[in-house]
């Protein structure tokens, strides 16, 4: 029956090629678990083939909200988090999931609106802008994700005095989604949102978007690095994951976290050396 | 509109090795999930076709049900089963490729079960009598009939592939989307949109599907060449 | 009858979707040489042939089968996309033979049947003629002790239906038994010895070809006859 032979061989060969697919594990390799806006701004694809280059090791990274980059490593599925909610970092070590928390950089926040800037902020604090935002019911844009942006967008909405579900409407928009479609979505409505400056810098499709409120100290945005504790995760790659941290916090990832720029503008700042437990 | 028409066209002369390497592990990861779920689903399908027994009628209206998946809650279930935390964590395949294959192959498995159960009870209707009479066993009549349908489970396989290349929620999930190791042409593409760089994720679709219409192209000259011989 | 019948069928009764196709069929066939099935469409002729090879079961009564392997060859023709020799081949695969003795009756069957030189043509693109060739060498290849033939030569030309009469008229000296139903009473005339005449579902008259074909006895027989009478002088005049 040669059908039948032929008919095995196929399926043999489907099979084969199944399990000969998959996986051939790179021995040197972490899963970095981070947030949108690093990896939307380009930052990695500038940093890590110099990681790469000196010290062998594969950086994957996984771009998720830093609410969610948290709760992955807490699954035991990332080796380290670099993420930049602090209160949440902070709660993440002390849950016991990470034994030290490490400054590794900072950027700003910006509140991005139409160049026309109907609500009247442009040059405002922060705490004024919101509070024009809302008595005006401007349209606005939030991630509503749990990113490390969104919890930093509820704080200026409360430090401004204002109870975000009172005055909640039709003007606030909550796209759950990264900074990128976020962004998207406001400038295809000409509303304004509350930035990372490197996504910022890095988007394309701004339409009629600029930058009407920055340098508030209150937009200072820092990012944290964790190595996954082990005790928790016995997979957990220390030795990788740590050289990791360590290269980032050294001289020269830091030099090189400086030189990222778009358009010469620098959207990362170093801030190692402020070891925080 | 124009403007990011005349920019993509640009980008697509000028798509470097990245997008090849994108382009080759989006189809490699597609076309094994595409053989997992030929190799599953065609037999499980052939014997449903061919084969009498209890909770059968229940069998085939779950799998034309599971013809219908959605991907994101393959991905979310299947990311909770790899997970390091999950049942199958100890293999550590989530954010791998393996983990992809293994949620296409998911997607496309019922797929290819429900469309070869049709393909093979046509050809049942035709053959089933005489080889029942040749006195074969069940599993060898689904084989023959599956040897008899092989032209029209062709395009099974192409509704499989379609529904695999084109799909991000499984990929994204289980996969990460990581540069340079599980970024597929849809995430890509998804990834380009968020960055709102509009062009070059139209730039990156016309790959895409370009890819689709290649692959079609392929099998739909293989089956007509094949089938001719038979008629 | 000193020889016990190959084929029995006593009071056998069958209803499909609700309705009754046999009605209370009572009828032997005895071993060896060609015995026909005749009587109007409707009657129950193809599925009497579909009980006695057990692919359909009925209601009630008692059907005794002391053949052995039994080959059927169905009106329309159900190949396979694949070659001839392939066709052939995959009927022999319950019988366990070894690869050599397999390709030895595969090559003989299709010999016999003259198709040796098209054994690895795609069967499904043969003539009807062909392909009715195939299916009785498919058949032959099995070696049946019983040979059912539900109207082989329907469609088929004049030339072809010759071809397959006298395969069949082979088969049947060769000593295996024949249970052919067919419309066309020349064949029958030329092929069967005894005849079974079916008309709803019962076995209203048989025996011996020629007596029944010139004088039947029952008005259910004669009725069918002479209606079919004009078709057989056609026939027999091409």
């Amino acid at each position: 029956m040669d059908f039948l032979r032929r008919g095995f061989l196929t399926l043999g060969l489907l099979a084969g090629f199944a399990v000969g697919a998959p996986v051939h594990a790179d021995p040197q390799s972490i899963v970095v678990a981070s947030t949108t806006s690093t990896e939307q701004s380009g930052l990695f694809k500038h940093v890590l083939p110099l990681f790469r280059d000196k010290t062998g090791i594969e950086v994957k990274v996984v771009a998720l909200g830093t609410g969610q980059a948290l709760d992955a490593a807490r699954r035991g599925d990332a080796d380290v988090v670099l993420v930049h909610d602090r209160p949440a970092e902070d709660k993440f070590v002390a849950e016991g999931f990470a034994k030290a928390r490490q400054d590794v950089m900072y950027n700003d926040f910006v509140v991005v609106g139409p160049a026309s800037d109907p609500a009247g902020i442009k040059g405002a604090d922060v705490q004024t802008a919101f509070r024009k935002l809302a008595e005006t019911k401007s349209p606005f844009v939030s991630r509503g994700d749990r990113s490390g942006t969104h919890s930093a967008e509820l704080r200026a909405w409360k430090e401004a005095g204002i109870d975000l579900a009172a005055v909640k409407g039709d003007w606030y928009r909550d796209v759950g989604q990264g900074m990128g479609p976020a962004l998207n979505t406001a400038s295809a409505l000409n509303a304004y949102i509350l930035s990372d400056r490197g996504t910022w810098l890095s988007f394309k499709n701004r339409g009629e978007l600029t930058i009407l409120v920055q340098g508030d100290p209150r937009l200072f945005n820092p990012y944290g690095v964790m190595l996954v504790n082990p005790e928790k995760h016995p997979n957990v790659k220390v030795k990788e994951g740590q050289a990791f941290i360590d290269w980032l916090v050294s001289p020269e990832g830091q030099t090189a976290i400086a030189n990222y720029k778009i358009g010469g503008e620098a959207l990362f700042f170093p801030s190692a050396g402020k070891a925080n437990k | 509109m124009t403007e990011t028409f005349h920019e993509t066209l640009i980008r697509l002369w000028s798509l470097d090795r990245d997008v090849v390497a994108i382009a080759w592990l989006s189809l490699r990861v597609s076309l094994t999930a595409v053989g997992i779920g030929l190799a599953l689903g065609v037999p499980l399908g052939a014997l449903v076709a061919v084969a009498r027994f209890p909770g059968r009628d229940a069998l085939v209206a779950l799998l034309n049900a599971f013809m219908g998946l959605p991907p994101v809650i393959v991905g979310l279930v299947l990311y909770l089963v790899l997970s390091r935390s999950g049942p199958l964590g100890s293999f550590g395949l989530l954010f791998t490729p393996g983990a992809m294959i293994a949620a296409q192959a998911v997607l496309a498995t019922p797929l290819v079960a429900a469309l070869s159960r049709q393909v093979v009870a046509d050809a049942e209707a035709h053959l089933g009598e005489q080889l029942r009479s040749l006195r074969l066993s069940a599993p060898r009549r689904a084989m023959v009939l599956i040897f008899d349908a092989r032209f029209s489970l062709v395009t099974t396989a192409l509704a499989a592939f379609g529904r695999a290349i084109s799909e991000i929620g499984a990929v994204l999930v289980v996969g990460g989307n990581i540069d340079g190791h599980t970024r597929t042409m849809t995430t890509a593409i998804s990834l380009e949109t968020q960055k709102g760089d509009l062009s070059l994720a139209l730039a990156l679709g016309i790959v895409l599907m370009g890819l689709v219409v290649a692959v079609n192209a392929v099998a739909a000259f293989l089956r007509s060449h094949a089938a001719r011989a038979y008629g | 009858m000193t020889v016990p019948p190959v084929i029995r069928l006593d009071d056998v009764r069958l209803a499909l979707d609700g309705r009754s196709i046999l009605d209370g069929l009572t009828f032997a066939v005895p071993a060896r040489g060609v015995t026909a099935l005749i009587g109007p469409n409707g009657a129950g002729k193809s599925v009497t042939l579909r009980v006695i090879d057990r692919l359909l079961c009925p209601d009630s009564g008692t059907l005794h089968v002391a053949a052995g392997r039994s080959a059927f060859v169905f009106q329309r023709t159900a190949l396979v996309r694949a070659s001839a020799a392939t066709n052939v081949a995959l009927a022999l695969a319950p019988l366990g033979l070894c690869r050599r003795e397999r390709a030895e009756r595969v090559a003989s069957a299709l010999a016999r049947v003259g198709l040796a030189d098209r054994a690895g043509d795609a069967a499904t693109r043969f003539s009807g003629g062909e392909q009715q060739r195939l299916a009785l060498a498919r058949a032959w290849a099995l070696r049946p002790a019983l040979l059912l033939l539900d109207e082989p030569t329907a469609s088929l030309d004049p030339t072809a239906t010759a071809i397959v009469e006298d395969l069949v008229a082979e088969m049947a000296e060769a000593g295996t038994t024949v249970l052919l139903v067919s419309h066309n009473l020349g064949q029958v005339a030329r092929l069967a010895a005894r005849v079974v005449v079916l008309d709803g579902g019962r076995a209203v008259e048989q025996g011996p070809t020629r007596s029944i074909l010139s004088s039947p006895r029952t008005p259910e027989a004669r009725a069918y006859l002479t209606g079919e009478l004009p078709w057989t002088s056609f026939a027999a005049a091409s």
